[in-house]
């Protein structure tokens, strides 16, 4: 579903991706952990397409295609889904209205006529009810105002809504408490399925406890550094990154 | 002299008995006095420091002409488009009120609501004090000319204690190019009573005429007062309008200026927190176009203690248009415990467009609660990414964005038909997609 090759991205020519090599392919789950700074949400965002990123070498190919010439738009029209770290705030655009513009870009896309507004509203609901969220977030301004574990959460009503192909997942779990992330986590699995791939970015360990990965990476140094399974999340948490960076380092220096 | 004092007083000199209250001494006086005024000062210019955005010379050169006072036919069915459900409606056709198309509730008592020219037939000592002078005192050439050629407007009289529940609305409809309007509002609300005004300024067609609107208030002990103002008037008008507004103690002052029309258009509005304890909130939205030129300047007097001020502009600039916010909060030195709060937010949608903000606050008092801020920005690129990325188009997310910009001041409107009216002009200026979206 998912190949990246090769991926070298700078941000204002400071390089940030030196090289990374990932392919997902569908049905599967991969978590990616990794120290602050080295640049997960930046894949995310180049994913996702979002300005700033310059990407100086290697490929990206979604279903086939080549997904860095896409718009962003139309990259969520195919079925790509990012959840943000920081979800950001729209005052004025009820999230209601973010969900039904989303929809129905989403269905013009496919050539499907638009939900109705019963049928939309009671699709809404439903996911609603699965994150356990109050319809009342519905009706306020998008992420304004929400908390944290608020925001957190939205986004994943908003993936559960929008059913991506391809959801990328930044520190959902991050800010959020034991039962949200239970819940959380409980939407993310309602969504597995053999269509779909997802790839979440976390810092710990416990998320995936939930959300039981097929593969876990190391991004370090620009690169995925190394590749297990889950227990190599575990590994990680009482080890730390420093023996993957030094390991990944001296690859580097060799190579 | 300045040269367009001549030509003004032969208007003066054709309409002079034409106009209201003409055969009252006093009121001539007064009429001659602004015309007096008007001879020496001229009209502003830019180098006078509260004009120095705004030329007016196209004013000065364009020789509008008082209009005749037979009015003009309107269709009935357009001015029910413009029509405000649930109110008391006083229409004003080229600066003259037209009961026939206006409809106004039997009043409860202690109301007194009529046209100016009206109440100088029937009662003009009620008007003496107020009309004899240049509106509130605050010269200017504009007010002047009011002064001298004001051919009506509304009366409003709220005796103490009494709430006028229906929303009164004021709509001036100019029918002709080349007109010059002026029209006078006078609202006097005694203690403790409660009214709410819409002042609604639309054009048939789309000629040139001069607006020219001053508006007197005063907001009596604990009184409640709310001028709501729909400015939609002909692209290629030139509205000129002051809001004089004296507040008492306790009172409650709240003003909503939507800006939408206009070629030019100049908006002073000008309070006074004179006793303690009253406050007032001034709210406004100016959204301008092609090359409109739409100009707020205000000024919010911290007289007395206690006074409390909120004011919120909010701007929309498209186009090569150009606006002004000009903010003054004063607060005086016997002003203590004065809280005052000023924001302007500008959005810039195109770079031809222009936008000029200026906060003042001088603060002469030491124990008080102030603060004022401004920005100017194009949309966040953070949130436009945020709707692109969920499948939103780049174009419509832009749209949206900007709806809700301008939607927020929309949405602190009470008054459900305006605030529904207000809605439907700014979603007329979207495209159809995203009408669907909001
Ligand atoms: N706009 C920017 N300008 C300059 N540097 C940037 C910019 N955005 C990101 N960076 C830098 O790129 C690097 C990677 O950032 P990124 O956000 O991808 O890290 P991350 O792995 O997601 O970290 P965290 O775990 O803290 O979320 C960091 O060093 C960051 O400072
Ligand atoms: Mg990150």
């Amino acid at each position: 579903m998912l190949e990246i090759r090769n991926l070298h991205v700078s941000i204002n020519d400071k390089p940030i991706l030196r090289g990374l090599d990932l392919t997902v392919r569908a049905g599967e789950v991969h978590a990616i952990m990794g120290p602050n700074g080295s640049g997960k949400s930046t894949l995310a965002h180049v994913l996702a397409g979002r300005e700033g990123y310059t990407v100086t070498a290697g490929e990206v190919r979604y279903l086939g295609r080549n997904l860095l010439e896409l718009s962003p738009e139309l990259r969520a029209r195919e079925g790509i889904f990012l959840a943000f770290q920081y979800p950001v705030e729209i005052p004025g655009v009820a999230n209601i209205y973010l969900l039904k513009a989303a929809v129905n870009a989403l269905r013009l896309h496919r050539g499907e006529p638009e939900l109705d507004a019963v049928d939309f509203l009671a699709l809404v609901k439903d996911k609603l009810r699965l994150m356990g969220m109050d319809t009342g977030l519905l009706y306020r301004s998008v992420n304004e105002g929400f908390s944290g574990g608020e925001k957190k959460r939205n986004e994943i009503l908003q993936m559960a809504v929008l059913e991506p192909r391809l959801a990328l997942l930044d520190e959902t779990d991050s800010g959020l408490d034991i039962d949200a992330l239970k819940i959380v986590a409980g939407g993310v699995n309602a969504m597995r399925s053999p269509e779909r791939a997802m790839v979440l970015v976390t810092h710990y360990q416990r998320l995936l406890n939930y959300i039981v990965p097929d593969q876990v990476h190391v991004l370090a140094q620009g690169r995925i550094a190394l590749s297990g399974g889950r227990e190599l999340a575990l590994e990680l948490e009482n080890r730390g990154y420093g023996w993957v960076e030094a390991a990944a380092g001296q690859a580097g220096g060799g190579a | 002299m300045n040269p367009a004092a001549d030509f003004y007083r032969d208007a003066f000199a054709r309409v002079a008995t034409t106009l209201p209250g003409s055969e009252l001494p006093w009121l001539r006086r007064g009429r001659e006095a602004g015309l007096a005024f008007f001879a020496e000062a001229g009209f502003p210019t830019l180098r006078q420091e509260d004009w120095k955005y705004t030329s007016v010379a196209a004013i000065e050169k364009s020789r509008f002409m008082p209009p005749p006072p037979t009015a003009n036919g309107v269709a009935p069915g357009l001015i029910d488009a413009w029509g405000l459900a649930g109110t008391q409606r006083l229409v004003f056709v080229n600066g003259r009120y037209q009961p026939r198309w206006s409809n106004i509730d039997p009043l409860p008592g202690g109301v007194t609501l009529a046209s100016l020219a009206e109440v100088l037939e029937r009662d003009p000592q009620r008007l003496e004090g107020v009309l004899g002078v240049l509106p509130a005192g605050y010269p200017s050439g504009f007010a002047a000319l009011n002064q001298a050629f004001f051919s009506d407007g509304v009366y409003l009289d709220l005796a103490a204690g009494v709430a006028l529940e229906t929303p009164v609305h004021l709509l001036f409809v100019t029918t002709e190019a080349g007109l010059a309007l002026h029209t006078r509002n006078v609202v006097r609300a005694e203690a403790g009573s409660r009214a709410c005004l819409i002042e609604h300024h639309v054009a048939l067609g789309d000629g040139a005429y001069l607006s020219n609107t001053a508006t007197d208030l005063v907001v009596g002990q604990d009184a409640e007062v709310e001028h709501l103002k729909l400015q939609q008037e002909s692209l290629k008008a030139f509205h000129v309008a002051a809001l004089d507004v004296d507040q008492q103690q306790g009172s409650r002052f709240v003003s909503r200026s939507f800006a939408l029309g206009g070629g030019l258009a100049r908006v002073d509005i000008r309070v006074g927190l004179n006793a303690e304890h009253a406050a007032c909130t001034l709210d406004g939205l100016y959204m301008t176009d092609g090359r409109q030129h739409s100009d707020h300047h205000t000024r919010i007097d911290h007289a007395r203690p206690y006074g409390t001020s909120r004011e919120f502009y909010k701007g929309v600039l498209a186009g090569a248009s150009r606006a002004v916010f000009n903010g003054r909060v004063i607060v005086q030195a016997d002003a203590q415990h004065s809280d005052a709060y000023q924001a302007n937010r500008n959005l810039l949608l195109s770079d031809n467009a222009e936008i000029d903000t200026k906060p003042q606050l001088e603060i002469y008092a030491d124990d008080v609660k102030c603060s004022h801020g401004a920005t100017v920005g194009q949309l966040d690129p953070e949130q436009v990414f945020y709707l692109r990325s969920r499948g939103v188009g780049e174009v419509d997310s832009r749209t949206l964005l900007t709806f809700a910009f301008a939607a927020e001041m929309i949405g602190r409107v009470d008054m459900a038909p305006l605030r529904a009216r207000l809605e439907k002009l700014l979603l007329g200026r979207l495209p159809e997609r995203v009408k669907e979206l909001v």
